[in-house]
């Protein structure tokens, strides 16, 4: 039901994006999603990648700031509404979502995200039968 | 100008050398005969093997050992009284921010003395009953209030105790009243131009501004000159210090080169930082005071901590008391931020009670438009990977260092290991303000 994701806490400075990433290529690792927003104060670096706890550990030994968590991952057809049906559950439920993000994946949407409730999140993903996607299926997916 | 015209106290303001030198050891005589009844200098004394009858000329000064502002912390609040307490009318505090706070007591003479030498100040840079003096210091513990004030009612001017903040309404007080005269700190008074400009208002057609009083913040003379042009003002450097009752210790005369310390009041030295040891004369050391007119706590030799330099040959104004250079800076690492003093150490003590954040910190001070403005980024410990947090975080350090320091820093969480690493003395102050000594 949930993903791996991997946070890196960058600078505002030119050229601290590029060295998290060159540290992914050297270590072999392949990006599915990631996102960053414009905030003036913190960068956090979000990715969904192949094999995120050795991508954890590269960059920890390279003294970067990194954090490794469970985000929800749900598939959803690649037709209008859908995200929205989604979406429409959790609210139903008085679930916050704190973050999301979205992006395609063999012709399959998925939508990652984090919510204020996680217990209750499980609750309405299995009885709305949300097409959930475990790692594994999402990185056979990549 | 006739004489009596251009000097409140003629017959104190333009003592030749000798004169002023004998009224300076008539007075420090008498001041250490007082100091013998404070707990804190009868075991100076002692300890230095001295009496008040070793001190026979003013050289003899240098034989009395230095008090320091850790002196007046440790013998908080009354250990340096030299009068009974009931004699006292009014102490001053220091805000305590880097521990036990400072006291300054005061008698009613320690008072009127005080107020005189503030409306010599004022008086020497042509203001008179008559102008409308408005002061936008911070009244109450804060001497920059109090002190003008009753150094200007003491010259007969209408007095506006606007105190600080809310620069529309000053800006309404100087139009409505016709205030002539304002004591400000030389950030605020850039602010104000700035207010009056988006409120319409040209300082030179709108207002009566003729004379500024600024202090308590280092500043160039390009600064002033700046202020003076956006404001058409004439503006004075004033200095002054807690310790030594407040504004009124040193001040510019019309010739603005140099600041008249008023040595019927104090004893100036200037020393080596490092050894103690007197400069040669001219040469920049740390300012060393005495007070020679000051009932309930009299100070021999304090060290400042201001780094400064007495100008050398006469000033054509005919005052012979010697004249202060601006101040060049600190022999500690004391930070003045739109007239506040500021310690590197109540940042990191503040910084270091958040389990959250790691050793490493960097305050960056800037002024952009003016005003002062403190950046502190320091090294986040574990990262969780959660704005809100970081966000809460944020606030929560801002608010704490607010209260400690009475200014809202912009604070900046970073990654571990993003600020250069500290091999030896650790730098932990940028100073990036421009136009600054």
């Amino acid at each position: 039901m949930t993903v791996h994701q991997l946070s890196v806490f960058v600078e505002n400075k030119s050229g601290t994006l590029l060295q998290v990433l060159e540290l992914l290529k050297e270590a072999n690792i392949q990006l599915i999603a990631s996102t960053i927003s414009d905030t003036v104060e913190y960068g956090i670096y979000r990715i969904i990648c192949s094999e995120p706890m050795r991508a954890y550990e590269t960059l920890k030994q390279a003294g970067i700031s990194a954090n490794l968590s469970e985000v929800f991952a749900i598939m959803l057809d690649n037709r209008p509404g859908r995200a929205a049906d989604a979406i429409r559950s959790f609210s139903e439920a008085g679930i916050g979502i704190s973050y999301l993000y979205s992006f395609l994946l063999s012709g399959k949407g998925i939508l990652v995200f984090r919510t204020d409730n996680p217990e209750l999140a499980r609750k309405v993903i299995l009885e709305k039968k949300l097409d959930f996607i475990e790692e594994g299926r999402l990185l056979g997916m990549a | 100008m006739k004489h009596e015209q251009m000097y409140l106290h003629p017959e104190l303001e333009t003592m030749t050398r000798p004169e002023i030198e004998r009224l300076q050891l008539e007075r420090l005589q008498q001041t250490v005969r007082s100091c013998m009844r404070s707990p804190f200098y009868q075991q100076r004394f002692r300890e230095a093997g001295l009496t008040p009858d070793s001190i026979r000329s003013l050289d003899d000064l240098q034989k009395i050992p230095f008090t320091t502002k850790q002196d007046l912390r440790e013998h908080y609040p009354f250990g340096l009284s030299a009068v009974p307490l009931e004699e006292v009318v009014r102490l001053h505090s220091s805000s305590g921010t880097t521990g036990t706070p400072t006291v300054i007591l005061h008698t009613q003479h320690d008072l009127d003395e005080w107020a005189n030498a503030v409306a010599r100040c004022l008086y020497m840079v042509g203001l008179r009953k008559g102008d409308i003096f408005q002061n936008s210091s911070g009244y109450g513990m804060f001497t920059g209030g109090l002190g003008f004030q009753y150094g200007a009612e003491r010259l007969g001017m209408l007095t506006v105790p606007a105190a600080a903040g809310n620069t529309k309404r000053q800006i309404k007080f100087i139009t409505d009243f016709g205030t002539t005269a304002l004591h400000a700190i030389p950030s605020y008074a850039g602010r104000l131009y700035e207010v009056m400009e988006e409120m319409g208002i040209d300082p030179r057609r709108d207002t009566k501004l003729r004379t500024l009083v600024i202090g308590a913040e280092p500043h160039s003379d390009e600064q002033r000159r700046r202020i003076e042009d956006m404001l058409g003002v004439k503006a004075y450097n004033s200095f002054g210090m807690s310790e030594m009752c407040g504004p009124g210790v040193a001040f510019e005369c019309p010739e603005q080169n140099g600041l008249h310390i008023w040595e019927d009041y104090y004893i100036v030295e200037i020393v080596d930082p490092d050894t103690l040891e007197p400069v040669p004369e001219g040469e920049t050391g740390e300012l060393v005071l005495t007070t020679i007119n000051r009932e309930a706590m009299p100070l021999l030799r304090y060290r400042t901590r201001d780094l400064t330099r007495i100008l050398p040959g006469d000033c054509p104004c005919g005052r012979h008391h010697k004249r202060l250079d601006r101040m060049k800076g600190r022999s500690d690492d004391m930070m003045i931020l739109k007239g506040v003093n500021i310690f590197p150490i109540q940042i990191e003590n503040i910084l270091m009670q958040f389990k959250e954040l790691g050793n490493e910190y960097l305050i960056t001070l800037t002024n952009l438009e003016a005003n002062d403005e403190m950046t502190v980024e320091v090294e986040l410990n574990d990262f969780t990977d959660d704005y809100g947090f970081l966000q809460n975080l944020t606030k929560a350090i801002t608010r704490q260092l607010k209260d400690e320091i009475l200014i809202t820093p912009r604070v900046k969480l970073l990654p571990k290991g993003s600020l250069p690493k500290q091999e030896g003395k650790a730098v932990r102050v940028k100073d990036l303000r421009k136009t600054l000594i």
